[in-house]
């Protein structure tokens, strides 16, 4: 695998809708290639016939009955934290230009 | 309160069990174990392990408490006082726990001035028992490190050296602890969260068995690994703790059947078979750790243990699966934060796409955004087979090597961490070498399974932390062990 340049840092963090400043960048490309390299020691663990993990717990499709819980909390109090709010909805910029 | 001789350091606080049952029974007053707590607290704010008290919620349910303990004593009303575990008790949540009422900032800016519309399932569960929270302790923003160092807001001191780090990322809670604020604090444990700031600042920390405690109303890091558990002076004081917050719970479908109780009952340790990894005494272990570790072994040799050394050849890999995984599951986690319905939003943004990532930006630290941005890159097509894929492979082969362990041993045990609390400052310009703190707490998360860290001497006047594992589910039988080896150790 290649390493990281400047150019894949910049597109990672537009992926991960997060501008950096020049400095952030240049930081970033050296130390997110000093971690990957550390990772990389896993190429040579052998894995022949193992499957991935994605979870310990062994439990599938946890379900419950669909009905409406009383969580103590009114609408009020969940945009007590939403920061523009209009006639009771969240406000957010224009999405379509 | 009077110092009573059977807790290990001198302590305000008598055992939880004990303090319960003087709440209980009037002898003691939940109003002043709260005003104690907050006193302790406000003597001891130069360490910087607290974000904010929640004193005026504290009092009002202190207050309330100490009337139902009156009028269940009069034959009045209809409490169910008499069973509960933890009546009066203080205690100091991490502050990504939601706590009704209170800020909850996981120590980032993105999420100053949040306030929790609901309460963690967990903090519930205490409250049911009567235990108080009395503040919310500092931590790496988001849990993500090993010294506090992260937190967007301060560093906390280690309360034996004020120039070292307390570890982390629970680093205010086990400070919190060792400073006498409160009994018990809550931490969050992902790599090491509770155990490593355990080790540093010399408390027990306890990591229950993957899915044994809800994580509903947590904030949340890598949902594949997170726990939730206790730090205390005691092994016995931590099983009181969880023994209250163990259990399915119908808000988070990770959780898992609980075991009857987790009340620690010391066991006899004549023929209890332990296994030191050898992995984790190998080269690189500061000389110190090892000559307490070592001490450590032996005294359990002494009281009747079974000692035999195992390897477990991929947990050196351990770390690497680890800054896989973490932050794969931490971009995903963090992209909630995204600056429209909650926490920090860029006021001057032109469009939405701008709002994002300038609230995004302005609000995650430098840690958060690097986590980010690896678990993008390890997560992005053509890279996901190679990293993580892969890692979570590798896991596979960690958690069969623990399952062939506990086959012929019941516990497993090593040190917590390489080296004891460093310097502030020593590891905060190299990410990498801040990982490798995490290097033998890391590979319990990936299995699943419960281990304890608990005192074990000191070196240089540093606590060192001696770590027990056991199979998964296996708290009970852990608990009892530790609690045992408490005895033995001190």
């Amino acid at each position: 695998m290649a390493d990281l340049t400047r150019d894949d840092i910049l597109k990672l963090a537009r992926l991960a809708r997060i501008s950096l400043t020049d400095d952030e960048a240049s930081e970033f490309t050296g130390e997110l290639g000093e971690i990957l390299k550390y990772v990389r020691m896993l190429d040579s663990v052998d894995t022949e016939g193992l499957l991935p993990t994605s979870q310990v717990t062994g439990l599938t499709n946890v379900s419950r009955a669909d009905v409406v819980w009383d969580y103590g909390y009114e609408e009020a109090d969940l945009l007590k934290n939403v920061p523009e709010v209009e006639a009771g909805l969240i406000k957010v910029k224009r999405m379509i230009g | 309160m009077a110092d009573t001789s059977d807790t290990p350091t001198s302590s305000q606080w008598l055992p939880i069990a004990e303090i319960a049952a003087k709440v209980r029974i009037g002898e003691l007053k939940a109003v002043d174990l709260v005003e104690q707590s907050l006193q302790t607290i406000a003597d001891s704010t130069e360490y910087d392990a607290i974000i904010a008290t929640t004193s005026e919620r504290a009092r009002e349910r202190a207050k309330l408490i100490d009337e139902l303990v009156s009028n269940s004593l009069e034959g009045e009303g209809d409490s169910d006082i008499a069973s509960m575990s933890l009546c009066g008790v203080p205690f100091i949540a991490k502050d990504n726990f939601l706590v009704f009422g209170a800020e909850t900032t996981a120590a980032s800016n993105i999420l100053k001035r949040f306030t929790a519309p609901y309460q963690s399932t967990v903090i519930e569960l205490l409250e049911k028992q009567g235990a108080i929270c009395v503040a919310k302790a500092n931590l790496d923003a988001f849990a993500h490190g090993s010294s506090t160092e992260n937190s967007d807001f301060m560093t906390t001191k280690n309360p034996h050296d004020r120039t070292r780090v307390p570890g982390g990322s629970s680093g205010g809670s086990a400070a919190a602890v060792v400073l006498d604020m409160v009994p018990f604090a809550l931490g969050t444990d992902t790599g090491g969260s509770i155990r490593l700031p355990a080790s540093f600042c010399g408390a027990v920390g306890y990591k229950p068995t993957y899915g044994l405690v809800s994580r509903s109303g947590v904030v949340a890091m890598a949902s594949s690994l997170d726990v939730i558990g206790p730090l205390t002076r005691t092994v016995a004081d931590a099983g009181y703790v969880l023994d209250a917050i163990a259990g399915v719970d119908p808000l988070d479908s990770t959780t898992i059947t609980r075991q009857e109780n987790y009340i620690p009952k010391a066991l006899d340790l004549r023929g209890r078979k332990f296994g030191v990894i050898k992995e984790y005494m190998a080269e690189g272990l500061d000389p110190g750790v090892r000559l307490q570790i070592e001490s450590a072994i032996e005294k359990l040799a002494v009281a009747g243990a079974e000692i035999v050394e195992v390897s477990l050849p991929t947990l050196p890999a351990a770390l690497a699966v680890y800054y896989i995984i973490c932050p794969a599951e931490v971009s995903s986690n963090l992209s909630r934060y995204d600056g429209q319905r909650f926490g920090y939003s860029h006021s001057n943004a032109k469009d939405l796409e701008a709002s994002y990532s300038q609230s995004r930006s302005i609000g995650f630290g430098k840690e958060a955004k690097r986590r980010i941005m690896i678990g993008t890159y390890v997560l992005s097509s053509g890279y996901y087979d190679a990293y993580y894929k892969k890692a979570q492979t590798v896991r596979t082969k960690i958690i069969n090597e623990f399952a062939v362990a506990f086959e012929n041993v019941e516990f497993l045990i090593g040190p917590t961490v390489p080296s004891v609390a460093f310097k502030i400052g020593e590891n905060s310009t190299d990410p990498l070498q801040m990982y490798l703190t995490d290097i033998l707490t890391v590979a319990v998360n990936m299995a699943g399974i419960p281990a304890i860290s608990i005192p074990a001497g000191t070196t240089d006047g540093m606590p060192v932390g001696l770590q027990i594992m056991s199979a998964q589910c296996n708290d009970k039988l852990l608990l009892d062990a530790a609690c045992s080896m408490d005895g033995v150790l001190a």
